[in-house]
């Protein structure tokens, strides 16, 4: 089975971004996650789908580290970090969005940005100097912003933001740290078609060189931004390769796009 | 940055004035020895609040640390250390316990992290009554005196007044600093969205550890401004209800600003001393004070009052426009 196919070329010799060996996870007697194997190398775009409770998102939280492993291991850049906390793995360049929207409604889109950005910085627990003392952080939540197209929202306090935006901004959230590797967990739940474009769209503006990890639902939105698929069922990896490998598997439709 | 001339900077400036001048506008040392109490008071509910309104984590102990450098200072003049050395000595004690308390109690948040900090607070008040060759059990500890720092003797009710002022003053502005700070961010952070925070690369305990220490250190800063005060110390100051008083303070006056709790500190000092003195069921007006600004404003006396106010300022420029467009319009 192809679990690594259509590198591109130059991320051929590279080491993988982020790395899962016999990778597995029981919650009592539940095994949510069974000895997944999978590759990531710089750049690439891979999506896994699979049924509500598949495993899916407990998969993000064992490569972020929210729930230790049963067993197998997790590296970052060949690094083994199956041991780390979280925020040690955020600091390697990794950075998620959940499932459901965590963000800061009470802050401003602007101040949910600067945490952000604050997050990977050695001042983030400076107690004695105010965090408008800091040009360089506002300049890049600028940028950010900028970029994502938020700039004429950026006061604006995000409960007062659609679900849509919520959800952008939950991907730039993400980027500010400037990760190399970003997981996605099902950006476009909940979304409406319309706003599953535009989601897709932004997705696809991002830097070429981050490596995405995505959670989708949205067939439209997974074709669009992945270009290798792996299926999860009930914990274990049935099938990974090439998109247009994957709408063709049988057995995938079977047990997934046979539902649609 | 040039300070604006606005109604909150005019306000604070006398508030400032108000607070620099009372022993000469204030009769009596015993209204001045309420505000002293007002003051020390203020600096527990902001220490408090560093935990409570910040961190989002509600203490039921604190007057378990309060009273463990109230005590310390107590032992340690006794045992005839100079009052410099016992202030530093009980500072220690003071913060060391605080570690202890918040790595028990921050094992959980919510409901178990208050649960924690009130068995910690029980037991430094069972500790008190029951240890007696440490803390004199029921008779508690006495001082005989209060330092002469620099050959000013603070024996008086006005010098002690300004020496609390002084230290008053330098703890709002580094909770102003702090609250303003990417620490503050960080810990307002934790409150709102731990998992977004671990996320996004903050150590969390750590942050809520830091927090409980911070918070620890005005404590203690108030507890020995106590024992001076009072220059008696018993277990009654270590008691639930002390912890309760304070939390009070902080959640009546409004959590997580600035000014909400040294109103709320005000409030009940005011209530318990001044009202006490024509209502002997002071306890119960406190009471109903205090249901009353829960039912009112929710979120506390200070941001509701603003609120109320933003409200009115809005009604009476509404209003004014209304008057303005009709005298506008064109007499037909
Ligand atoms: N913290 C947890 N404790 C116990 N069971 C869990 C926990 N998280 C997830 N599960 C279980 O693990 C399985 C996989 O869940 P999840 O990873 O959320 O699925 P998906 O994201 O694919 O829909 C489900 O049966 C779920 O009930
Ligand atoms: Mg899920």
């Amino acid at each position: 089975m192809a679990t690594d196919a259509t590198p591109n070329a130059s991320s051929e010799s590279a080491l993988p971004a982020l790395e899962l060996k016999g990778l597995s996870k029981s919650f009592g007697g539940l095994h949510a996650v069974r000895g997944v194997t999978f590759k990531l190398m710089p750049g690439d775009r891979k999506a896994i789908i699979g049924p509500n409770g598949a495993g899916k998102t407990t998969l993000f939280n064992l490569i972020t580290g929210i729930f230790p492993s049963s067993s197998g291991q997790v590296l970052l850049y060949g690094r083994d970090v199956t041991a780390w906390s979280s925020h040690r793995r955020t600091a390697l360049g990794m950075a998620r969005t959940f499932q459901v929207t965590h963000l800061f409604p009470k802050l401003t889109v602007l101040d949910n940005v600067l945490l952000a950005i604050k997050g990977l910085r050695p001042s983030k627990y400076v107690m004695w100097r105010f965090m408008s003392s800091y040009p360089d952080v506002y300049e890049k939540a600028h940028g950010l912003l900028e970029r994502a197209q938020f700039m004429d929202r950026k006061d604006t306090e995000v409960r007062f933001l659609s679900h849509g935006e919520q959800r952008q901004l939950e991907i730039v959230l993400g980027l500010a740290s400037d990760p190399k590797i970003l997981l996605l967990d099902e950006p476009a739940a909940g979304l409406s078609s319309g706003e599953s474009v535009e989601m897709s769209e932004f997705l696809q503006g991002l830097d070429p060189k981050l490596a995405i990890l995505l959670i989708e639902h949205d067939m439209d939105v997974v074709f669009d931004v992945a270009s290798n698929i792996s299926v999860l069922h009930f914990g274990e990896m049935l099938e990974s390769g090439p998109a247009e490998q994957i709408r063709q598997s049988a057995k995938v439709r079977e047990i997934y796009l046979g539902t649609e | 940055m040039k300070p604006e001339l606005n109604g909150r900077n005019v306000a604070l400036a006398m508030a400032f004035a108000a607070l620099v001048s009372l022993p000469f506008w204030v009769s009596g040392t015993y209204y001045i020895n309420v505000s002293s109490q007002i003051l020390f008071y203020a600096i527990f509910a902001l220490g408090l609040n560093v935990l409570v309104g910040y961190g989002g984590l509600v203490s039921l102990g604190h007057a378990g640390l309060f009273g463990i450098a109230a005590y310390a200072t107590g032992y340690f003049l006794q045992a005839g250390f100079p009052h410099s050395a016992a202030i530093l000595l009980a500072l220690v004690v003071g913060i060391a316990s605080t570690a202890v308390f918040a790595f028990l109690a921050l094992r959980a948040t919510g409901i178990g992290f208050i649960m924690i900090t009130l068995a910690l607070g029980q037991i430094i008040w069972g500790l008190a009554y029951r240890w007696i060759s440490l803390t004199g059990g029921d008779n508690g500890i006495t001082l005989h005196g209060r330092p002469a720092p620099f050959g000013l003797d603070l024996g008086s009710a006005s010098a002690f007044y300004y020496t609390t002022f002084i230290i008053f003053l330098i703890a709002v502005v580094a909770c102003a600093i702090l609250a303003g700070s990417p620490f503050g961010a960080a810990i307002k952070g934790t409150r709102d969205q731990p998992r977004r925070m671990n996320a996004l690369g903050y150590h969390v305990w750590a942050i809520r550890f830091w927090a409980c220490l911070l918070s620890g250190l005005l404590t203690c800063v108030a507890g020995i401004l106590f024992v001076y005060y009072n220059q008696f110390i018993s277990p009654q100051t270590a008691a639930l209800t002390a912890s309760a008083e304070v939390l009070l303070m902080v959640i009546a006056g409004g959590p997580a600003t600035l000014l909400g709790p040294i109103v709320g500190a005000a409030l009940v000092v005011i209530v318990k001393n001044v009202v006490s003195g024509y209502i002997e069921r002071w306890n119960f007006l406190l009471g109903a004070i205090f249901v009353a600004i829960v039912i009112l404003m929710p979120e506390g006396l200070v941001p509701g009052t603003v609120r109320l106010w933003r409200g009115g300022l809005r009604a009476f420029r509404r209003r004014r426009g209304i008057v303005l467009a009709q005298s506008a319009e064109p007499k037909p």
